[in-house]
């Protein structure tokens, strides 16, 4: 019976994360970093990293999950959550909709409980390609639930941003979303939790301001864009055109904001580390 | 009947009443904190010990300076990390000594400079409000002017946050919204009138506890009328907090911003 659930997961999980990357199998691909166009069945299988120049594109939630979790595993959490509309913002709710149809995404999180290389732990995972990730009502209480769940199992946390900020239309709700995850967060962390905070391109706005800002430990993509400001409103404020490499992960990490900047591939090696080093990260 | 967009003229008015002037009419032995001791000095968030009605409270506020010099020595009340850094300090203290807490908040936003993203703004602004939503001492937030997004909210999390009646409180200015939503930041007025960024809006929304009534014609043309709601305001609201546990002030801390946006209509 448990297998049968099991595989069943497994399934769902597969056909999330496929149909997330439904468009690119057979198709050339371009790299944004490179310019050069390779089959997108080379791209690091399925992790869209590019085979020639290592360039990192965006990659799904359900895809990121299945390359994080254990067979089996994955549960999602709160799936079937999503978004309001409290300003009554023209269009929003169709816009909502029109993307829920066309991501395969309910909103621009997913959570869930699965295991990586044994560890139990909680994951949210923001995807760029739902509103550019941008965090309203439904993304800070999703995240807020995760890290809920996580601190009633007593499990470690893992958190892979990647957002555009507040979310506009959401107005000052939104903004009241960065409260809201940072009091969980902070509230999980002072009773012991482990936090993992994973930071993807691009990280910026309210949610570096944030949830993203906060892990025990910092780890993030190569050349991931993480800033709370973009950079087209400093170069506005400041009249100065930025130095090639700002505000990109290796930046953050020679400024000391990051533990390590990790390979799309080698996370599930550097987490699994971590989550060994603190014994599973387990609070007690 | 004033539109939203008078308001937030209003609320950025140059003679209104800042963090300087409440701190004179209604504080006395004030003690300036200065410095995040890390880094710098940010004289765009203004700190210190100062006695209300006898009582030792931390004040804790944006300051945008009155006249051009201090407007740019304070950035026109934009603070750096350091400025937050700093905060962070001063609230660690106010908790240790049991002091608590009142905020002005009065800001465009957090600065958006090269430096400032080089220290991290955004790490220092998270940590800000960690720190707020971690206190066990009363905690009284007051939107004065502009709450300008996240730069306003570091200062924010509080146990109840009192607005003036032609303050404004956003997720981003209406300029800067309505550049992002329509490309267009002349049409600031239309963005100002959906972004519910009222008093009264924020009010109904739950954002905010308490409406503090405004002289007609605006806070700038009655500084004393301004100086004796706020007083009586904010020496209610403390009485009423403090007969609150440290664990019960935390409590419902969380749990009103918890409740944040909850009441919006599900969209399926």
């Amino acid at each position: 019976m448990t297998q049968l659930f099991r595989q069943r997961r497994d399934r769902i999980l597969a056909y999330q994360a496929m149909r997330q990357g439904r468009a690119l199998s057979l198709q050339q691909l371009c790299c944004e970093g490179c310019g050069q166009e390779s089959p997108a069945m080379q791209w690091n299988e399925g992790l869209m990293v590019c085979p020639k120049c290592g360039h990192h594109m965006p990659l799904g939630a359900y895809s990121r999950l299945h390359q994080l979790l254990d067979a089996g595993s994955f549960r999602e959490l709160d799936g079937d959550l999503v978004g309001r509309d409290p300003l009554e913002f023209p269009g929003y709710p169709e816009k909502l909709a029109a993307l829920r149809e066309k991501t395969g995404l309910k909103e621009s999180v997913v959570t869930a409980y699965g295991t990586l290389r044994g560890y139990g732990a909680v994951f949210a995972v923001l995807d760029s390609s739902f509103l550019m990730g941008s965090m309203g009502w439904a993304v800070g209480e999703k995240v807020t639930r995760a890290v809920e769940y996580a601190g009633r199992h007593r499990l470690p946390l893992i958190i892979f941003s990647a957002s555009g900020g507040a979310r506009m239309q959401e107005g000052i709700y939104s903004l009241m979303q960065m409260a809201k995850t940072t009091a969980a967060i902070t509230r999980f962390q002072q009773n012991g939790g482990l936090y993992i905070s994973c930071l993807t391109h691009p990280t910026t706005g309210g949610v570096t301001a944030s949830f993203a800002s906060l892990g025990d430990v910092m780890l993030a993509e190569p050349g991931a864009l993480i800033g709370f400001a973009g950079p087209r409103v400093i170069e506005q404020t400041i009249g100065e055109k930025l130095p090639e490499g700002f505000q990109r992960s290796e930046a953050l990490l020679e400024n000391g904001f990051l533990d390590k900047i990790v390979n799309r591939s080698q996370w599930p090696e550097v987490l699994a580390q971590l989550l060994a080093l603190h014994k599973g990260g387990k609070s007690c | 009947m004033l539109t939203p967009e008078d308001r937030v003229k209003l609320a950025r008015h140059n003679d209104r009443p800042g963090i300087t002037d409440y701190l004179g009419a209604l504080f006395t032995d004030f003690f300036q904190q200065r410095g995040d001791r890390h880094c710098g000095e940010d004289e765009s968030i203004l700190g210190g010990i100062a006695r209300f009605h006898d009582q030792p409270v931390t004040v804790l506020g944006h300051r945008k300076g009155k006249t051009l010099e201090e407007n740019v020595a304070c950035r026109f009340g934009m603070p750096n990390p350091e400025g937050y850094r700093k905060a962070i300090r001063i609230l660690e203290q106010a908790e240790k000594f049991r002091r608590p807490v009142i905020t002005f908040i009065d800001t465009p936003g957090a600065y958006p400079g090269k430096e400032a993203e080089m220290r991290g703004q955004g790490d220092a602004i998270a940590r800000c409000m960690a720190c707020m939503s971690g206190l066990t001492v009363p905690v009284i937030a007051v939107v004065t002017g502009e709450g300008g997004s996240g730069g306003a909210l570091a200062l924010g999390v509080a146990n109840r946050v009192l607005m003036l009646e032609n303050a404004v409180y956003s997720v981003l200015s209406p300029e800067g919204f309505a550049s992002i939503l329509w490309k267009d930041p002349g049409r600031s007025a239309e963005a100002a009138a959906v972004m519910k960024l009222t008093a009264q809006d924020l009010y109904k929304g739950g954002v905010i506890q308490e409406i503090l009534p405004e002289p007609e014609g605006g806070a700038h043309t009655d500084y004393a009328a301004v100086f004796r709601v706020v007083d009586e305001a904010l020496q209610r609201n403390l009485t009423l907090l403090s007969k609150q546990s440290p664990r019960a002030l935390a409590e419902s801390c969380y749990k009103m911003f918890r409740a944040m946006g909850n009441g919006g209509k599900e969209q399926s």
